[in-house]
């Protein structure tokens, strides 16, 4: 049986988790864009993904602090080296898991 | 069931978990929608970065492809895209075959959930991995690089200070638009010198 109120709660948070997604796409794919905007969007893959994990490498915590010797940060300097040599996607996944289980052992 | 409806209504893994625990925790409707709204503010970053290579759509489609931006599609599929050798059908089988996947194992986690240990098998891992080397795709030159710099220890900055991870929109934007700038000079240094 689901609760009236938690029927709501979906249905609302669906929305604004679709419309951030759908306003971009519908208004900015139609239109001839400014150079400098395009450059800046040509960008932002780079950046959001920087933005994304570095923080999980080197902040834990609520409320977050830095802590610059985790598990996280040290596996993540041979997976990167691994990413940029073989550019292999299903590799480096791979490769991060099992150093990652395998530095579970020693931290 | 009600995992389900969730994840298919709101396909957001991070909002998913913190709708969740304020629902638990007694929170108002109107708090936990404008919570959710703050975290998937990132995904409209993402989709303004797809639309440049989803030109002259119908509506249609375009509003079924906007369904599944998610960080993790964002990122392969932009991969992809700019390999070359990728169009939107793909993107968006991309995207639903990543939905429907979402749905099923978030249900399947419902059920059995706590017969899986935690971090077994360095599982926690393979989204960090995914992300390192999709950023690394994303690396295309020096400038690249630059940004992705900059971006990176804004954020580790930021997520001290700012709540949620409002942090990761704003360095996105701050890094963005300082690259746009640098590489601007750049031109207009090498343009200047070639006159």
């Amino acid at each position: 049986m689901i609760h009236d109120n938690y029927l709501y709660v979906i249905l609302g948070m669906g929305v604004v988790t679709y419309i951030p997604r759908w306003l971009p796409l519908v208004f900015l794919s139609r239109r001839r864009l400014p150079d400098w905007f395009e450059q800046w969007l040509d960008l932002i893959p780079a950046a959001i993904l920087s933005a994304l994990i570095l923080p999980i490498l080197i902040t834990t915590g609520a409320p977050r602090h830095l802590d610059l010797f985790r598990p996280e940060l040290i596996v993540a300097v041979p997976t990167l080296a691994f990413a940029v040599k073989t550019r292999s996607l299903a590799g480096t996944v791979i490769l991060g898991m099992f150093l990652f289980w395998l530095a579970g052992k020693f931290f | 069931m009600e995992i389900g409806l969730m994840s298919l209504l709101v396909y957001a893994g991070s909002a998913q978990f913190i709708g969740i625990s304020m629902l638990s925790a007694g929170a108002g409707i109107i708090p936990i929608i404008i919570t959710t709204f703050t975290i998937n503010l990132r995904h409209m970053l993402m989709s303004s970065s797809l639309s440049t290579f989803m030109r002259n759509l119908g509506i249609g489609k375009l509003s079924l492809f906007a369904y599944g931006v998610t960080d993790e599609s964002f990122a392969l599929n932009t991969a992809r895209f700019r390999d070359g050798n990728w169009d939107w059908r793909r993107a968006l089988v991309l995207n639903h075959t990543s939905n429907l996947a979402w749905i099923i194992s978030t249900v399947a986690g419902g059920f059995s959930g706590r017969f899986i240990p935690a971090g077994a098998l360095g599982i926690d891992y393979a989204l960090i991995a995914m992300f390192v080397c999709l950023l690394v795709f994303q690396l295309r030159g020096r400038l690249y690089v630059i940004v992705a710099i900059i971006s990176g220890i804004l954020a580790v900055t930021l997520s001290l200070f700012l709540p949620g991870n409002a942090y990761i929109v704003a360095a996105s934007v701050i890094a963005a638009t300082l690259g746009v700038f640098l590489k601007r000079s750049k031109q207009f240094a090498s343009t200047e010198q070639k006159s």
